[in-house]
């Protein structure tokens, strides 16, 4: 089973920023529509794990005709077991930020906010620097934009980008209907660009060294690098940029303790792929036409045969009932009588049988939750408990 | 118009329509539980999610829009699954005690139970906090009982501007009320009842008086007198499945004697004192702002009948209240008023007396309890029930209310003109007071020939006039060539609106009309169950119909209010009038 592979190990996002002013400049002075065809033809998608197509969200926005649009950088990693933003942003904070400038230019609009996870906040004095700095070369060379940045309040629900848009306004952090979508109504009603921390990240380096050199990393729908944060059982925790289209298996033997029963992919709202499972799947985004491809925002969690998943399930159904922001019935009551019913099976108040029945809870809230938070619930409950169901019951 | 297919059959929409109306208009139901048309449409339930072909999940039909081509499923197998599924989780966290529940029967679970067929309970688990907070005269609130569906956060905020009813905690934990710590009594409600009204289940209720008053009638040592207000004969009727907008003014009273009431008057009398005194204080207003130096009043002049409305202003306009009329509501007018002029009058002890007024209002409760409102320890009224709450008594007590024969209201507190009926409605004080003052300046009836001024009926939230005053008495001869300008709002969205204007200086009115919820008591927070936009309107047309077949209709007119003037009362805004009929207001502005 598999075979000798080498991750391939990339160097772009960290790589050193000293030349922000030139690309910023050379950037802007391009036309917007250039600039949008070089996204699309990097197949650059959004780093935060949803993988929209990043150059298609810039033109839908650019084509808006309001004469008042916003690009907000969200920086609200709130995903258990991702920790790469807080990183970007304070060893390359210039990156993220003339590649903001660069969306101004594009999409018509002079103002970018930065939504900062509240547990962030020792980062926002050196942001703010950065910031100051970053706007003075803008005056200098005449280029109208300027960045904000607003502090979350600890909400994880304030990551969907449209709950995001209602805390900045000034209301309750919950997601809304969509359509309509924020490339038409996003921050205070406004056509709105909205990419994630390493998204930002990665427009850099495509302005820099162009779209071909970003496309011929990774593989066939799943093109570039992404930065995973990798954690759990594993000698070696840390960030690292990686080509996309890796194979779990390969993943885990470079990574793994040699004891991996389970990876979870995406964080707690992501996928938990069994060790049966790892030779078949790889992380990118969907298309791949053999095996599952599973997209991720970064949070690579190695479990071993120490850890019982039971508890696993256990803290992120704690987890999801918190965080769930109450609104719609799936997610706010789902979230709870999934815990109470997995609680029930352990104690033996209820039989194997019921795990079926949660599963079929499952299924609505994947179905007809609001957004992606009650629905993703799913995805880590089903793996768990289809996987490791002695685990649920003894 | 685009096209959409809906369980195979192809409909013509207009764009922009939701997949909910688009399915409705065609006669076909998609259950649901939250939605409110045109009010509260927010798709948090989730009970309303149908299948578009080619979408990755579900969607809620009562805010997805139609587009040109969308296939839609409103029962695939899916759909009844989920619905199934959804409906047992609103479910797993409500008490299931509907046997002794107010909402009994009349329960939007209930009947989304009887649309869905459940057999099972699968999910039984954690309930919610079970917080009763009785806090209030007007209203309780029974956390245990919420199922989240927003509706009151909608009306509190967005129709009344009140913004005290939202929801708090995340996940699981969410509650919608006022902030954690604060009680629905300490707090900046109106008491408008607004909520209740819109609550689906028994959530959100009236404070029951029902218990008082039945002692009260039980007691063979009181005297027990009950008021109806203009709004309830045209709602009451709804409790006993009668079509929104009948009139049963007459089974009402025949029922209110059944139940062993001793005296039963009417509130409308008091309306038609109202318009005497309210209109008086007008034209002296006026007079002072015109033709006074160092004038003492202010203009414009609103209307104080709606006691939500006046604790709103109390807390948000504090710096306004001399602009509001001191009379008191005519419920208290009443109150008042039975417990001098009819004690007097009968020689009864007024502490034997036990005054109820039936209300189409929670706030009324509250009212009541307003130190102002008692005279010598007395309280002006005893008890206020809501016309849903006298429902529940005359079914309680078994009166086969469609059955019953046509009653009457009791003297001499009974007698009451069209001009009184109309109070009911938004814009009905307005036009009640014009008839009057115009007639009392001018000494002829308002122009038009039919009473009505129309700029000033409807659902509209701000509503204006102007009447030129020309060739008037001598007496105000000050008025001559003076165009008076009114407003009428309904609902405390408008209020605001107008209070703004006067805070800027910027009102260009004489005289406004102010009731605190939309459409006016008609729809008041303690009518009825459903009311909706269609609902108002067929119970404004009752209220106009009511006052249109009266042989007076205007106050001026009222033999037994002019009787009640040369025998006890003297003139308007005589020395009496004041002791019993006026009031004061007290800030409540935390500034």
């Amino acid at each position: 089973m598999g075979s000798v592979y080498q991750l391939k190990r990339v160097d772009f996002i960290f790589k050193d920023e000293k030349d922000w002013k030139v690309i910023l400049k050379n950037s802007i002075s391009r036309p917007a529509h250039e600039l949008i065809n070089e996204l699309i033809s990097s197949e650059l998608k959004g780093r935060g794990g949803a993988g929209f197509p990043t150059g298609l969200k810039w033109k839908l926005t650019a084509e808006e005709n309001d004469l008042v649009k916003y690009v907000i950088c969200n920086a609200d990693e709130g995903e258990p077991g991702t920790f790469k933003d807080r990183e970007i942003l304070s060893k390359v904070p210039l990156k993220v930020l003339t590649s903001m400038a660069v969306c101004g230019h594009v999409i018509r609009s002079n103002t970018g906010y930065i939504y900062l996870r509240g547990e962030y906040f020792f980062l926002q004095k050196d942001l703010n620097k950065a910031i100051s700095e970053f706007e003075e070369y803008c005056r200098e060379i005449n280029f109208d934009f300027s960045i904000r940045i607003f502090m979350g309040s600890g909400a994880y629900i304030c990551g969907e980008e449209t709950a995001l848009f209602e805390s900045m306004e000034g209301k309750r952090g919950e997601p809304r209907n969509k359509p309509p979508f924020p490339s038409s109504y996003g921050y205070m009603g406004k056509p709105t660009v909205i990419n994630n921390v390493e998204t930002l990240a990665h427009t850099y380096t495509i302005f820099e060294y162009g779209a071909k050199r970003f496309y011929d990393l990774g593989v066939q729908y799943s093109r570039g690098s992404k930065l995973f944060s990798v954690s759990g059982d594993t000698p070696k925790p840390g960030i690292y940029e990686l080509e996309l289209g890796m194979s779990l298996f390969d993943f885990v033997e470079e990574f793994g303790d040699g004891d991996t029963k389970a990876v979870q992919v995406g964080g707690a709202s992501g996928f938990l792929v069994p060790r049966k499972r790892f030779n078949e799947t790889t992380i990118g985004f969907q298309g791949k036409l053999t095996g599952i491809s599973l997209p991720t925002g970064g949070s690579m969690m190695l479990f071993n045969s120490s850890r019982s998943m039971y508890n696993v399930l256990d803290n992120y159904l704690e987890f999801f009932r918190e965080e769930s922001c109450g609104q719609c019935t799936p997610c706010r009551v789902g979230c709870q009588q999934l815990l109470n019913g997995i609680k029930a099976v352990k104690r033996g108040d209820k039989n194997a049988q019921y795990l079926d029945k949660l599963l079929r809870l499952t299924e609505t809230m994947q179905n007809t939750a609001k957004c992606g938070l009650g629905q993703s619930v799913a995805n880590s409950f089903s793996a768990i408990v289809e996987n490791f169901r002695e685990e649920m019951i003894y | 118009m685009i096209n959409i297919t809906i369980n195979g059959k192809v409909f013509q929409v207009e764009e922009g329509t939701t997949i909910f109306e688009a399915a409705k208009q065609n006669n076909i139901l998609i259950p649901h539980f939250c939605y409110m048309e045109n009010v509260h449409q927010i798709g948090s339930c989730r009970i309303c999610v149908v299948e578009v072909e080619g979408g990755k999940t579900l969607m809620a039909s009562c805010v997805t829009p139609a587009t040109e081509g969308m296939i839609v499923h409103t029962n695939s197998e899916r759909v009844r699954d989920v619905r199934k599924v959804i409906f047992e989780l609103m479910l797993s966290d409500h008490p299931k005690e509907c046997l002794s529940c107010w909402r009994n029967q009349n329960c939007e679970l209930q009947e989304l139970g009887n649309l869905i067929q459940l057999n099972e309970f699968r999910y039984e688990g954690a309930k919610s906090k079970d917080v009763i907070d009785s806090s209030s005269p007007s209203i309780v609130r029974d956390s245990s009982k919420c199922i989240l569906c927003r509706r009151c956060v909608t009306v509190c905020n967005e129709i009344q501007g009140v913004g005290l009813m939202n929801p708090h905690h995340r996940g699981f934990s969410t509650f919608i009320g006022p902030s954690e710590d604060e009680l629905l009594g300490e707090s900046v409600c109106t008491n408008c009842g607004q909520c209740v009204l819109v609550c689906p289940v028994g959530a959100l209720k009236e404070k029951d008086s029902t218990v008082a008053v039945w002692e009260a009638l039980y007691d063979k040592t009181k005297t027990v007198v009950v008021q109806t207000a203009p709004a309830v004969r045209a709602a009451l009727g709804e409790v006993f499945l009668y079509e929104p907008g009948t009139l049963v003014t007459g089974k009402m009273a025949a029922a209110l004697h059944q139940l062993g009431f001793n005296y039963v008057f009417d509130t409308n009398f008091a309306a038609d004192l109202t318009i005497m005194e309210e209109g008086s204080e007008f034209l002296e207003r006026v007079k002072d702002v015109l033709t006074n130096k160092d004038k003492k009043s202010v203009l414009p002049m609103i209307t104080s009948c709606s006691p939500g409305w006046i604790k709103f202003m109390e807390h948000r306009y504090a710096g306004q209240l001399p602009h509001l009329s001191s009379c008191k509501s005519p419920h208290m007018m009443l109150g008042a008023l039975t417990k001098s002029y009819f004690a007097e009058k009968m020689n009864i002890d007024p502490a034997k007396l036990f005054v109820v007024s039936v209300m189409p209002c929670t706030a009324k409760k509250f009212e009541i309890t307003r130190p102002e409102m008692f005279k010598d320890g007395l309280a002006d009224v005893d008890a206020v029930i809501t016309t849903r709450e006298l429902g529940r008594m005359i079914k309680d007590a078994g009166i086969d209310f469609r059955n019953l024969p046509e009653g009457e209201f009791d003297s001499p507190l009974g007698l009451s003109t069209g001009a009184a009926d109309i109070f009911g409605t938004t814009g009905g004080v307005m036009e009640a007071a014009l008839r009057t003052v115009y007639e009392l300046v001018t000494g002829r009836e308002l122009p038009g020939g039919t009473l009505h001024i129309q700029p000033l009926a409807g659902l509209n939230r701000i509503k204006t006039a102007s009447i030129k005053i020309g060739n008037p008495l001598p007496e105000y001869s000050f008025l001559d060539g003076v165009t008076v300008k009114v407003a009428v709002t309904s609902g405390l969205r408008g209020a605001a609106e107008l209070l703004d204007q006067i805070k800027n200086g910027t009102s260009p009115y004489h005289f406004i009309e102010i009731m605190g919820c939309p459409g006016g008591c008609i729809s008041g927070g303690g009518q009825p169950r459903p009311v909706n936009d269609a609902i108002r309107t067929q119970r404004m047309k009752a209220i106009y119909r009511e006052d249109e077949g009266k042989p007076v209709r205007k106050s001026h007119e009222n033999s037994d209010v002019m009787l009640l003037y040369r025998d006890f009362l003297g003139m308007p805004l005589g020395h009496k009038s004041h002791e019993l009929l006026h009031t004061i207001y007290t800030s409540r502005s935390k500034n």
